[in-house]
């Protein structure tokens, strides 16, 4: 299984990196590659060009920014797993990535490459939703910053245009009184999740002031469980009440049916998953 | 394209089509046989090698995005760190004395794995070396064996370090 032959350059800016992806409408950007290199060798892409990010030492690492974090495209799974900045103010993207495929992968995919390849399964789509996170783009325009609900379209699309490259991701900082916790689940080791839930809980006088939820794969884009952070707020903080408020985790959602799980099954383990993880977040 | 790569130690200066994957390289460019190739496509873990001291899947890794880069196989992991009497790996040594393998295939990659398990935590509960080697599959041995490999490797080699 070796890939169509294609061309390939390693740009060293972010400006060279748009320009070459901009004169070659079937090029595509690699960063890690963990996602796209088994796209190719199963030849269900074959670009022409690979634009390679992995020399643009700018995208790398992160930055504080005051009351957000900046996250590089380029920086690794196993990287937000490790760095101080994320522990202290975005720990479910800590904890989240650290559930990520294997170690191997962590050490090769990328947050950037994770979002922009946007598969429903993947986690990090749902973690950022969660987080009210905003992604900066860049393209031959200049950059622009999107909401992830504007950035996630579809299965495997993202509203990106040609010649736009993902260059960073703005996590605004968890303030005092946040938990988080992200459950996922799969039947193997190493699998993609069938349903997995990002949960954060601000907690306040034993209640849950404020709940956000991102759901990973009930649909063909990461979702908010609004009507699960209505019924959370002003809740009191006990396994109970999150339980019941996690009964609404599926409303409004269009989980698939495919060979690992029918659709009413990822309904029962959103509901049942969310409840868990609300709790965690919610120290309960 | 032109890369250059020092493998096991020995630098190569080549010329490769960009689409040629690191675990191809290895076997046919650098005759690193014993990397081997298993499910193709990131699963398995077979074709674990070190880049930078840290495991990659090698059929996952573009030849050219390793330009540059260091790379350990396991014909390279007992002259980096070789030592006693057999000059082998601890951890080539423990999946000796543990019985770790039966096929062996997956052996080489299960090793690489576990070298940057223990370069990240020495001294891991059999639980967390279950799940640093979740990418590496055995159909032979049900995993026992292995386990007890790595925590042997460990004991044997706390205070020493077992850095490729």
């Amino acid at each position: 299984m070796i890939p169509a032959s294609f061309d390939y350059t390693r740009p060293g800016s972010v400006e060279a990196a748009v320009a070459a992806l901009a004169a070659d409408e079937e090029a595509k950007v690699i960063a890690g590659g963990q996602s796209l290199l088994p796209l190719l060798r199963l030849r269900f892409a074959y670009p022409t060009l690979l634009v390679d990010l992995g020399g643009i030492s700018e995208l790398r690492g992160v930055r504080d920014a005051g009351d957000a974090l900046e996250i590089g495209a380029l920086t690794t799974h196993y990287e937000l797993t490790r760095d101080p900045l994320i522990a202290a103010h975005a720990g479910l993207l800590a904890q989240a990535a650290g559930t990520i495929a294997d170690p191997a992968v962590r050490h090769r995919g990328t947050i950037g490459g994770a979002l922009s390849h946007a598969d429903p399964a993947g986690d990090l789509p749902a973690v950022i939703t969660a987080l009210d996170a905003v992604l900066v783009v860049t393209g031959p325009g200049g950059s622009r910053e999107v909401s992830p609900g504007d950035f996630f379209a579809d299965y495997l699309t993202t509203t990106l245009a040609p010649g736009e490259i993902l260059t960073s991701v703005r996590v605004p900082k968890l303030g005092d009184g946040w938990g988080y916790h992200y459950e996922k689940f799969h039947p193997t080791a190493q699998a993609w999740a069938i349903v997995g839930v990002a949960a954060l809980a601000r907690r306040s006088n034993g209640h849950v002031a404020e709940a956000r939820i991102g759901l990973t794969n009930m649909g063909s884009t990461p979702v908010r469980a609004g009507a699960v952070e209505a019924a959370a707020a002003g809740a009191e903080a006990s396994a109970t009440a999150m339980r019941a408020a996690a009964q609404h985790a599926d409303q409004g959602t269009s989980p698939p049916s495919d060979l690992r799980a029918a659709a009413d099954y990822r309904r029962h383990l959103a509901r049942v998953l969310t409840g868990r993880a609300l709790a965690k977040a919610a120290g309960v | 394209m032109k890369i250059t790569l020092t493998i096991d130690g020995v630098r190569y200066d080549d010329d490769v089509e960009p689409r040629l994957l690191l675990v191809h390289y290895l076997r046919e460019h650098a005759g690193r046989t014993g990397t081997p190739i298993g499910c193709d496509t990131s699963n398995c873990g077979a074709c674990t090698v070190l880049l930078n001291g840290k495991s990659v899947k090698s059929c996952s890794v573009l030849a050219v995005q390793a330009d540059g880069a260091s790379v350990t196989t396991i014909q390279g992991l007992a002259a980096s760190n070789g030592s006693g009497e057999d000059g082998w790996h601890p951890l080539q040594r423990a999946f000796h004395e543990e019985h770790g393998l039966q096929c062996g295939y997956c052996t080489p990659g299960m090793i690489l794995a576990a070298v940057d398990l223990l370069n990240e935590n020495p001294n891991p509960t059999e639980e967390q070396v279950r799940d640093g080697l979740e990418g590496n599959l055995c159909r032979c041995t049900g995993y026992q064996n292995i386990v007890r490999a790595v925590l042997k490797a460990a004991g044997s080699t706390t205070g020493a370090g077992v850095q490729a």
